[in-house]
């Protein structure tokens, strides 16, 4: 069967992926099926802006067991070293997942209304 | 214990039999799937086959249809070649994933076994299942025999892998009637049909590392609708695939496919038209008539989506009159699903044939030679102009009043 010049042109965009989405692209110049050619786009999409409720963490406390690391749905806890650094706050959305599988005796994260905070961004913003 | 069948070329075989036959010549990367009557045998056989080492897949015994399709998904975009099977209820729990499958275009197989829908809960077949996924963005084909089962599965892998295409196809065949009744089925041989599939690329496999992708992202307003464009331009494509895959079969295996099959049309004046097993039935009523001199004829669809819309108009038009038999109901109290579509295509028809509709065999009733012969003998009236009262275009076809 002889290839559309449609079909050409998929077949360029299935072989030769271009990163480079314009936004104004017309259907038949996307690659198929939503697929971004690129990994890691998920850093791109800040989801700490759903945020109303924030872990806090304590250093102290925390035995570095790596349950909020492991099971934090957006990867929002950083580990250096085999040692837990905190929460990037950019990505946490608030779920609280990870205060839930710290470890109940340490319980080094508990959460609060993002409102306890509004004059930490106060002061940061001033 | 399972056997290659590859020295025999005629074997004795059920619908699900030579179903579960045609995955292991198609042998894929990965089938994940969960038992549901009257399926259960085509994946039951077929891990069978993947514990007698006959195939190289990988089994995944999921907990549910939902997961099944998941799974499936989620295998097929990581660059497998990828299949599952279900029927009924098990399609219906599917539906989510349905939609995500069409949408990341990736070309799962999947044989369909058509059972009817709870409530009542009923095992035997209608086409309420696969008629309920109709708009899904899968392609679909009916298959009248296990014969064309096989047949059409085998072509399938072909049809959805097609760069033009890259969509899902269900195959399906009517519960029990086909999936549990013996027949001889032609098998190609294992290396054949090897070489016809050839090998799956996937244009996006998320197993390839050097060039990571996102798969099944977020679009909003700004992408999604130019994403449902073109996949709505696959399954314009994928017509001419169809024809060109049926075509490159005829020629490793003799038999011959298209949108649809006519029977007896040449000269006919009233026709009735089906999909699935009630062909085979029909065809015999068709050479009743026609000994008796009537000019009768059958078309039976073989592909419903995409739906040959013109093609069928073309060879309807000049009819008289048409009897279109669903083994479904739309509920909508329009009437069933292939008269509705079938009504739509001849809208811009030069010569409408006059449409009623015969809705039977809900549940499994049967449907015998008198019941075909009645709905040919109203169409007939139809056609010629001599029914008494016009009556309802919407028949329900061997219910009980
Ligand atoms: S609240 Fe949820 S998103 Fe935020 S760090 Fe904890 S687990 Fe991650
Ligand atoms: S789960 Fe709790 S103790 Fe474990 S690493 Fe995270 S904060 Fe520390």
């Amino acid at each position: 069967m002889t290839l559309s010049s449609q079909t050409k042109n998929l077949l360029k965009v299935h072989q030769d992926v271009d990163p480079d989405i314009k936004p104004n692209a017309g259907w038949r110049d996307l690659p198929i099926g939503g697929v971004i050619p690129q990994g890691g786009t998920a850093s791109q999409f800040a989801t700490g802006d759903w945020r109303t409720i924030r872990p806090v963490w304590s250093k102290e406390k925390c035995i570095n067991c790596h349950r909020c690391w492991l099971y934090c749905p957006d990867m929002a806890w950083i580990s250096e070293d085999g040692k837990i650094q905190g929460v990037d706050l950019t990505y946490c959305k608030g779920c609280g997942i990870c205060a839930n599988v710290c470890p109940t005796k340490v319980h080094a994260i508990e959460m609060h209304p993002e409102d306890d905070f509004k004059d930490d961004e106060a002061v940061k913003e001033g | 214990m399972a056997v290659a069948v590859e020295i025999q070329k005629t074997a004795a075989l059920t619908g699900n039999e030579a179903a579960a036959q045609a995955m292991r010549q198609i042998n894929p990367d990965v089938v994940a799937a969960y038992p549901i009557t009257p399926q259960t045998e085509i994946v039951q056989l077929f891990s069978t086959f993947v514990s007698d080492g006959l195939v190289k897949t990988e089994f995944v015994a999921v907990e549910s249809e939902h997961s099944a399709m998941s799974a499936t998904v989620g295998a097929a975009a990581a660059g497998a070649r990828s299949m599952t099977a279900t029927s009924s209820q098990g399609l219906a729990l599917m539906w989510e994933m349905l939609y995500v499958a069409a949408g990341m275009r990736v070309p799962i197989v999947m044989p369909m076994v058509n059972r009817a829908l709870s409530s009542p809960i009923n095992i035997h077949c209608d086409h309420s299942d696969s008629m309920g996924a109709r708009d899904s963005g899968w392609l679909q084909i009916y298959s009248e025999n296990s014969q064309e089962m096989y047949d059409n599965l085998i072509q399938a892998v072909r049809i959805a892998e097609h760069p033009n295409v890259l969509l899902p196809i269900m195959v399906t065949m009517d519960g029990f009637i086909i999936s549990h009744g013996m027949e001889n089925v032609e098998l190609l041989p294992d290396q054949a049909v090897k070489d016809f599939i050839g090998e799956y690329h996937f244009p996006y496999p998320l197993l390839d590392v050097e060039q990571a992708k996102t798969l099944g992202p977020l679009t909003l307003q700004d992408f999604y609708f130019e994403h449902k464009r073109e996949q709505a331009e696959a399954m314009y494509r994928s017509k001419e695939v169809i024809l060109a895959v049926a075509e490159e079969y005829a020629a490793i295996s003799g038999r011959k496919y298209g949108f649809f099959e006519t029977y007896k049309m040449e000269d006919a004046e009233y026709a009735v038209i089906v999909l699935g097993s009630t062909a085979g039935t029909a065809k015999y009523v068709v050479d009743q008539l026609r000994q008796a001199g009537e000019k009768s004829g059958l078309v039976k669809i073989r592909v419903f989506r995409p739906f040959p819309g013109q093609e069928l108009s073309e060879a309807l038009s000049g009819l008289k009159a048409v009897g279109i038999m669903d083994r479904a109901d739309t509920f909508s109290t329009q009437g069933g699903p292939l008269y509705l579509e079938i009504k739509a295509a001849l809208y811009h028809a030069a010569n409408q044939p006059q449409c009623i509709n015969y809705i039977y065999g809900l549940g499994g009733r049967d449907i015998d030679p008198p019941l075909i012969r009645q709905a040919f003998m109203e169409v007939k009236d139809l056609a010629s102009g001599s029914a008494a009262e016009a009556g309802p275009t919407v028949r329900y076809l061997g219910v009980r009043e």
